[in-house]
């Protein structure tokens, strides 16, 4: 198991390096100067070279991305060009706004994605299984742009039950989360059809049948937890969906998370703070991501000799 | 399901197509005195904050997400299995450098690397276009990758490589043609995975610029309107769901229909009959 986690862990540097140097080519993507695109067309030359000379765009490219490299290492994102406020600080003040409506989602989701999951499975080929696939594509289908106004105007304005928008209390939550859960409800229903659909055929069921244990037991306590092996797997891979839909969700609903600062900092063209945003997310997702794989391997003793 | 979504998108191709011709009105046109009017037998989806026509901003709407569809996954899956099918037939230090490729663009959620290049690239169709296919080929390379892994230990590949096949023609001849039915099932999903995207970027004000309609950037005007005039959302936003959910049943079932594993039921073992008799019925049904 330590040298399954050690060659894990070590295989996710080149990962991390490559993420830090992408992030790094974004700013040298900006056609034309940067300096010049952040600050306008009509910004004065001493400006533009003064943004230049504080972002360090007039050094060599490799010396650049050293400084990057080092500074994304010790957490020095550099400072937000609107606000003059380190990037770290602005991100991590409103990492647990994103934070808390992520789980928030994820919790709505696997609530509801299980069930759904176990009803299409047990009645596979039936109207009750066709109509679970249905709901669930259409899950997929729908956009949470859509999706988060529709509820606002039901819940929100008409029914008056929700507020529409903000952070505070569990109500301010309900909305964001169930716009952000839909479509990972809909990936997580399906996975947990399929899988337990191939567990249910094995022959270790049949014998718990044989052995005279009920359908619901035979469901749900042998094939059940063995089925849900992928799904949690799943749940790590769609982490990434959650994150990049969390950025139109907390734009939707003025949800004062790392999404809406990323938004935020395009639309004003502080391109230090767009970068911190998009490497913070991506580290996170790859630390999601690791964190399940070590779960997989130790839920299932054949990941970690393969 | 098949069916249904092929309809879907059957009506949806044709009203994109023949649609703009068939609606009086111009998209761009505008009738300021009757902006926010809701649907009438004259304007049937209603008029938007400019008093332009919704039904002929849809269905334009409509040929843009669809054309960005189809280039982004053209190219996509052209790359990817490119870049797949060699990665995986040639193997060694080339599957090992696509590989690492692959692992970092995959670190990111599609989303945001969209979001970020597009903002770093400025906004526009040439750059969402740019954005959605430098993040869409890895998905298709790696089911080519996968797929050609396996192919290139067959005995047909075998054989065609005693006979002096040279890697291109068995790369083009046996090894990619393989791999086609998965990539049609998964480039049919993809379809709608780009047209949420790309509606997704033009709501953040990142995709089609005005006046050329967009079903994101029609749902972002509608936002400001959802009390008076909530048709200026219900309309393209049903217009996505419906195209994306008509590519998601037809990918489904190509998939279903392609993989007969699917089809096998399992009703028979958690029957309600006597617990003694299933193992012989599931039995009888693996053979």
């Amino acid at each position: 198991m330590i040298r399954f986690l050690v060659r894990r862990l070590v295989l996710t540097i080149p990962v991390l390096l490559g993420v830090a140097t992408l992030v790094f080519a974004l700013m040298h993507l900006i056609p034309g100067d940067p300096a010049q695109a952040m600050l306008g067309e009509t910004a004065a030359e001493e400006d533009i070279a003064a943004l230049r000379a504080r972002l360090g765009l007039d050094r060599p490219l490799s010396v650049q991305y050293g400084r990057f490299l080092r500074g994304a290492v010790g957490g020095d994102l550099g400072t937000s060009l609107r606000t003059g406020e380190p990037v770290a600080d602005a991100i991590v003040a409103r990492l647990p706004a994103t934070f808390e409506l992520a789980v928030a989602a994820l919790l709505v989701a696997l609530g509801v994605a299980i069930p759904l999951g176990i009803l299409a499975a047990v009645r596979q080929g039936t109207l009750v299984d066709h109509g679970a696939t249905a709901v669930a594509l259409a899950g997929v289908s729908i956009p949470n742009f859509w999706l988060g106004p529709l509820l606002a105007i039901v819940f929100a304005v008409e029914l008056g039950w929700l507020p529409v928008s903000g952070r505070g209390t569990v109500a301010h939550l309900v909305l964001p989360a169930i716009t952000l859960g839909t479509a990972l409800t809909a990936v997580l229903a399906r996975m947990t059809r399929a899988s337990l659909v191939e567990e249910l055929r094995k022959p270790y069921v049949q014998a718990a049948r044989a052995r005279g244990a009920s359908r619901t037991r035979a469901v749900l306590r042998h094939a059940l937890p063995n089925s849900l092996i992928p799904v949690v797997t799943l749940v790590g891979l769609q982490c990434g969906a959650v994150l990049g839909g969390a950025v139109i969700t907390e734009t939707i609903f003025a949800w004062p998370g790392v999404g809406r600062l990323l938004v935020q900092s395009i639309g004003f063209r502080d391109y230090p703070m767009v970068q911190g945003c998009v490497l913070l997310i991506a580290v996170i997702y790859v630390g999601v991501n690791l964190v399940v794989d070590l779960a997989y391997g130790l839920l299932d003793p054949r990941i970690r000799y393969t | 399901m098949t069916r249904v979504g092929a309809a879907v998108v059957l009506v949806a191709v044709v009203a994109a197509i023949v649609g703009p011709w068939l609606v009086p009105f111009d998209p761009a046109t505008q009738e300021l005195a009757l902006r926010l009017t809701g649907p009438s037998a004259a304007h049937w989806f209603g008029l938007d904050e400019l008093g332009r026509d919704i039904l002929a901003r849809v269905l334009s709407g409509a040929r843009v997400s669809l054309a960005v569809a189809l280039v982004v996954v053209g190219i996509s899956v052209t790359v990817g299995i490119a870049v797949g099918a060699i990665a995986g037939y040639c193997g060694g230090w080339i599957d090992e450098g696509v590989g690492r490729v692959m692992d970092i663009l995959l670190a990111f959620p599609d989303l945001l690397l969209a979001i970020a290049l597009v903002a770093a690239l400025g906004p526009g169709l040439a750059n969402v276009v740019l954005a959605l296919s430098l993040i869409g080929w890895v998905g298709y390379a790696r089911v080519v990758r996968a797929q050609a892994l396996h192919t290139r230990e067959l005995e047909f590949v075998e054989a065609a490589r005693a006979l002096g096949a040279t890697t291109p023609r068995i790369l083009l001849r046996h090894v990619i043609p393989a791999t086609l039915p998965a990539v049609v099932v998964q480039a049919t999903l993809g379809m709608g995975g780009v047209i949420l995207a790309e509606a997704s970027l033009s709501f953040l004000g990142l995709g089609v610029q005005p006046p050329t309609p967009s079903w994101g950037a029609m749902l972002n005007d509608g936002r400001g309107h959802l009390l008076d005039a909530p048709h200026l959302t219900i309309v393209p936003g049903l217009g996505i769901a419906l195209l994306v959910l008509g590519f998601n049943f037809l990918g489904d079932g190509l998939r279903d229909r392609m993989d007969p594993t699917t089809r096998r039921g399992i009703s028979g073992w958690l029957s309600r009959k006597r617990p003694a008799t299933a193992p012989l019925r599931g039995a009888a049904r693996q053979s």
